[in-house]
């Protein structure tokens, strides 16, 4: 289990354990976090499990695959620290991650 | 009015199979689809990327599976209604009442949703004043290029769509294109046309930029865009044009008065019907204990569907089961002659 911690348009802060191998998107989705729709299921290919990341956290993660930056262009009002959900693999590394939920994903 | 067994809402891979399985039972049906072209999420999200979970197939591409499925179809002529969304649901003794967003009605014994996770429409931009000017002077796409002669044009996104009007609009509009960063998700040979369009003056290209805001009276007069930086620019413009791709809504789903759940549709597993009588609800779209939102659960629940149907399009017969390798009458149905 690592501890994440989402933050949620509406001002409130989830911190769940999320097992090992889920992603950070999946960690939400079955915790019924709100403001993640993850339409397509975590191919993606859709854009919205879109998450701002906490910026002490950007240079610990995963880079991004080829592809991710391509559908970040689509999200709902991208930043520099976004990523989608769905590409964060949780691990011990990930252990204490914060990210923000944006208002809207579409 | 259209009059058929059944209609079918959405053209994507499940729905596809859905009617083969009418077909195949002698039922006749036609399918509403928003976008412009059969295939659903196989069409529009992963045409060119290869699918290795449809049984029996050990790898295929969206566009593929689509063509194939479409292929099974043929001998029942199934007639589809492109570029339409089902808006409006009304039962009339027996059957059901539907309209579409084009005016299309249809007069049917019974429903299959098959909506995928809902229908295709265009992302919007993020700030608010756009809506104002929306199908006035912003624009998600294109239906007549000829009302940009002339004129000053911002062109945000950078995927295809994007690139390949801004090239195309600036042999006769002066174009501005916008894009959040350097990198663009669009053909390669777009992205050089596109600056060297920019090197000989016919383009204005700002990258790391994104919409802040727009203004006008009635239409679109000034462009603010802003650096990743916080630097504003702000130019003269006549239209908004924005690319960012495709979002699935569910839309006008969600006023039918079905049992509703994260923006899926519960139904029995029996015969995949949902809380109304008549309408059933098939793949990604559905939900139940168990459900996996597979294309291979999508063909199970559809054949099930289908024979759901059957008690509601020919009250008076009964359903008798049958396989295609021995039925005489589906082997008819299927053209096929010995």
């Amino acid at each position: 289990m690592a501890k994440i911690t989402y933050h949620t348009h509406d001002n409130k802060t989830h911190t769940i354990d999320v097992q090992k191998g889920l992603t950070v998107m999946e960690g939400a989705i079955q915790n019924d976090i709100p403001g993640i729709d993850a339409d397509c299921g975590g191919g993606m290919a859709c854009a919205t499990c879109h998450v701002y990341v906490k910026e002490e956290w950007l240079n610990k993660l995963p880079e991004k695959e080829d592809g991710e930056e391509d559908m970040l262009d689509m999200a709902f009002e991208p930043k520099n620290n976004s990523r989608l959900s769905c590409q964060l693999i949780v691990s011990d590394e990930l252990d204490g991650l914060e990210v923000n939920i944006p208002s809207k994903q579409g | 009015m259209n009059k058929t067994d059944v209609l079918i809402i959405g053209a994507g891979p499940t729905g596809l199979f859905c009617a083969h399985q009418l077909g195949i039972i002698g039922l006749s049906c036609e399918i509403v689809d928003n976008l412009d072209k059969a295939g659903g999420q196989c069409i529009e999200l992963y045409p060119d990327k290869p699918i290795y979970d449809i049984p029996a197939v050990p790898e295929c591409t969206g566009e593929e599976l689509t063509n194939n499925l479409l292929k099974q179809i043929k001998p029942f002529n199934v007639k589809f209604h492109l570029n339409e969304r089902v808006e409006q649901l009304k039962k009339n003794q027996n059957r059901w009442h539907v309209k579409t967003s084009g005016e299309l009605e249809f007069d049917v014994a019974a429903i299959v949703i098959a909506g995928g996770v809902g229908s295709f429409e265009p992302r919007k931009f993020p700030v608010k004043e756009c809506k104002k000017f929306e199908g006035n002077s912003l624009f998600y796409s294109i239906k007549d290029k000829s009302i940009f002669k002339d004129k000053i044009i911002s062109i945000f996104g950078g995927g295809d769509s994007a690139l390949d009007w801004a090239i195309e609009l600036s042999n006769t509009s002066k174009v501005n294109l916008i894009h959040r960063r350097d990198g663009f998700s669009g053909a390669e040979s777009s992205v050089q046309k596109v600056k060297e369009l920019c090197d000989q003056g016919k383009l204005n290209l700002y990258t790391k930029y994104q919409m802040d805001s727009v203004m006008g009276d009635k239409k679109i007069e000034l462009v603010k865009i802003k650096h990743d930086g916080g630097e504003i620019k702000e130019f003269k413009s006549d239209y908004v044009l924005g690319f960012f791709g495709l979002i699935m809504q569910l839309g006008p789903i969600l006023d039918w008065g079905l049992n509703i759940d994260k923006k899926t549709v519960q139904v029995n597993t029996e015969n995949f019907e949902t809380n109304i009588q008549g309408i059933f609800a098939i793949g990604d779209i559905c939900s139940y204990p168990g459900k996996l939102k597979l294309i291979l659960s999508g063909f199970h629940e559809g054949a099930l569907a289908a024979r759901g149907c059957f008690k509601y399009a020919k009250p008076d017969e009964k359903l008798r089961f049958e396989f295609t390798t021995t039925s005489k009458a589906a082997q008819e149905r299927l053209g096929i002659k010995k």
